[in-house]
């Protein structure tokens, strides 16, 4: 059990390819976080030094107090559960997790009793003579889970675990890690793509893009406060409305429509950005109104989803799935003021 | 799934007689035309070999070796007894198998060794080094018997004084670069996670090694110590040059070859000579068979 430290970490691999890009990041004990963004921004990367695959090219990172830049892997007491699993194919299930602790000169009794205990938590006792290829995708998944808690490591690092897995699966597993998690009472260090797991697995996330930390916060708070232009747009689906708007007398002027801003900001252009849930077919008194030429209506049963545009502007809403609405029609939205963002269109940088 | 996906494994949903499902039948057909007809056309000269060393020493020079299997069946084992008897096979089988098995063991084992370092492990001038290697291939051993004979004369390294000591390292100089570009090759292609993930596990360099990386290449290194035993076992020039003719200490491919030379018209001896050399290879070879355990990786770690 361990808080993390990224201070000033830095990751390069030639003089002109930087994945990491001065990253800051403390992890509390017993924190579950998810580090979060697009394919290539360098999560992995930021993961590995933290487990001692890869050196770190500047900072530091600590594990508790102690600075690991030069502490050999093993000796970090950490434990990682790969995207692939990277099981050893030819050892059984109870081999695979015993491993380990065979590394460490663990009595055989008490590799039996930890390993037996592991598979207890994870429904594999079952399966502990079979090789990994006679499991399933999410057997195998377990098999690594496995392997990493028998260590008993101050940090869990898992790099997407769940991308091989079908949906349903996944959606299982994602909630036993949550579970495991507040059991295991250890920090978690989670790395994914995927915005839905981070937003429902998250105690706090930290999103990247091109290797440069965007922000950092509880799931909510990065929702409802996105620090800048791609984490609004990153998080949530479907995205985010973003129209480009001038300000005229304290009012956001877009090609269709005009906003009323709820305080005035220190800039006279901008861009505007609301998500789809702020525009609905409920037209409040204080709110704006704007109408969209309906082109697609997409019905999801608990929510209805209508595509259009707005002057130049493509516009996605969220409205009452009893609404009778059809592509080609015209239809008159209630904008919530309480859900409007703005961001300065240079710095990409919020402004409300 | 495509057509050609389809065909390729074996699984046909085209409906019976259409002309999709006609050209897949006779692909099928040719294939097994063309491997049948390849392994008779290895077998015929084996089987005749085979044949002909049961004949009369009489037969064999009056009729061909077909003719044997129409009656009277004529039948002898005379050949294989004089062989036995006569000509020193005992010791020959004896001293091949001295040859041999350390001349396999020794270059496979360092071979191993060389590429795992080759594949996983950092050090200066690696990918040279490897090149250099690799470069060796292409140098016909011929070239290298009058210096190699010339330093092991002059440090003593004789048949007389250290056995089969100098040929075993001679074996072992011709049998390390394709051993060492064959598994290191292979050891590449292990997924590096297996790598990573040992390494968080706590597992030393050697423990990698000896735990996973050489369970995981038991097929490949079946392969290589079959084809190092069945090179050396057959090998002629290279026993001939190290080790000579004498009689305690010539190999069998020696002996055989003097075999002709001494009894001038030995075919019928030959044969039967021929067939107990190649007893050994076969029974190598069928019993290393099963280690060619396909999909040995499958499980591992998902693609
Ligand atoms: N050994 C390396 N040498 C040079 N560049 C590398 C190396 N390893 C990774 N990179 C680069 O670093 C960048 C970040 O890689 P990283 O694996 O951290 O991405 P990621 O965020 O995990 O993406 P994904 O979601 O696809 O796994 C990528 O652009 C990649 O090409
Ligand atoms: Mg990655």
């Amino acid at each position: 059990m361990s808080s993390v430290t990224y201070d000033h970490v830095v990751k390069r691999y030639t003089s002109d390819l930087t994945v990491v890009k001065d990253f800051n990041v403390e992890i509390a004990d017993k924190e579950f976080m998810v580090l979060v963004g697009p394919s290539g921004c360098g999560k992995s990367t930021a993961l590995r030094m933290l487990a001692g695959l890869e050196t770190i090219t500047e900072g530091q990172i600590r594990i508790g107090d102690r600075v690991v830049n030069h502490v050999a892997a093993k000796d970090r007491d950490i434990a990682m559960v790969f995207q692939s699993y990277a099981l050893y194919p030819h050892m059984s299930v109870f081999d695979n997790m015993a491993f380990p602790l065979q590394m460490k000169k663990m009595s055989r009794s008490e590799i039996d009793k930890r390993v037996k205990q592991a598979s207890g938590i994870l429904g594999l006792d079952n399966f502990l003579k079979r090789k990994p290829k006679a499991l399933s995708g999410g057997q195998r998944q377990r098999v690594a889970l496995g392997r990493a808690i028998v260590r008993n490591p101050k940090v869990f690092l898992l790099d997407e675990p769940l991308s091989n897995l079908d949906a349903k699966l996944r959606g299982q597993t994602r909630v036993e890690l949550q579970k495991l998690h507040r059991d295991l009472e250890t920090t978690f260090i989670y790395v994914t793509h995927d915005q839905v797991e981070a937003m429902t697995m998250g105690d706090r996330i930290a999103i990247m893009n091109a290797g440069i930390l965007q922000q950092v916060g509880a799931p909510g708070e990065i929702y409802d406060h996105p620090a800048n232009l791609f984490v609004a747009g990153f998080i949530g689906t479907p995205t985010m409305n973003f129209v480009p708007v001038t300000m005229e007398n304290g009012n956001a002027k877009a090609s269709g429509f005009d906003v009323k801003l709820p305080k005035p900001v220190g800039a006279d252009k901008g861009i505007l950005g609301f998500r789809p849930e702020a525009l609905t077919d409920r037209i409040q008194d204080d709110g704006s109104t704007l109408e969209i030429k309906v082109e697609v209506v997409e019905r999801l049963g608990s929510d209805q989803f209508l595509y259009g545009t707005a002057g130049e502007d493509t516009i996605t809403a969220r409205v009452d799935p009893r609404m009778k609405v059809a592509p080609g029609d015209r239809a008159r939205l209630g904008l919530d003021l309480r859900g409007i963002h703005l961001f300065d269109s240079q710095t990409e940088k919020a402004l409300l | 799934m495509t057509a050609e996906a389809a065909a390729r494994v074996g699984v046909s949903h085209t409906a019976r007689f259409s002309p999709a499902w006609v050209a897949e039948r006779l692909q099928g057909a040719v294939l097994h035309v063309a491997v049948i007809s390849l392994t008779v056309a290895w077998m015929v000269p084996a089987a005749g070999l085979l044949i002909s060393s049961f004949r009369h020493f009489t037969d064999i020079n009056q009729s061909g070796w077909w003719t044997a299997l129409a009656p009277p069946y004529n039948f002898t084992l005379e050949n294989y007894v004089q062989v036995l008897q006569s000509s020193n096979m005992g010791q020959s089988l004896f001293n091949s198998f001295m040859i041999t098995i350390p001349a396999t063991l020794i270059p496979v084992t360092i071979a191993a060794f060389a590429a795992y370092a080759f594949a996983w492990m950092k050090f200066p001038g690696r990918d040279w080094i490897f090149l250099a290697l690799v470069g060796l291939l292409a140098v016909p051993l011929q070239l290298s018997f009058i210096p190699v004979l010339k330093v092991f004369v002059s440090i003593g390294l004789v048949v007389q004084n250290w056995g089969f000591v100098g040929v075993w390292l001679a074996h072992t100089g011709y049998g390390l670069p394709f051993s060492i570009y064959l598994l290191a090759n292979f050891f590449r292609a292990l997924p590096s996670d297996l790598f990573e993930s040992a390494e968080i596990d706590g597992a030393g360099t050697l423990t990698v090694f000896f735990r996973i990386v050489l369970p995981l290449s038991v097929p490949a290194i079946a392969s290589l110590v079959i084809f190092q035993f069945l090179w050396i076992w057959n090998d002629l020039l290279v026993a001939l040059i190290y080790v000579g003719g004498t009689k305690s200490v010539a190999p069998l491919t020696v002996t055989l070859a003097n075999l002709t030379n001494s009894l001038g018209q030995g075919y019928n001896l030959l044969t039967a000579a021929a067939f107990i050399s190649m007893l050994v290879p076969l029974i190598v070879f069928l019993s290393l068979q099963r280690y060619f355990v396909r999909g040995i990786l499958a499980g591992s770690v998902k693609g």
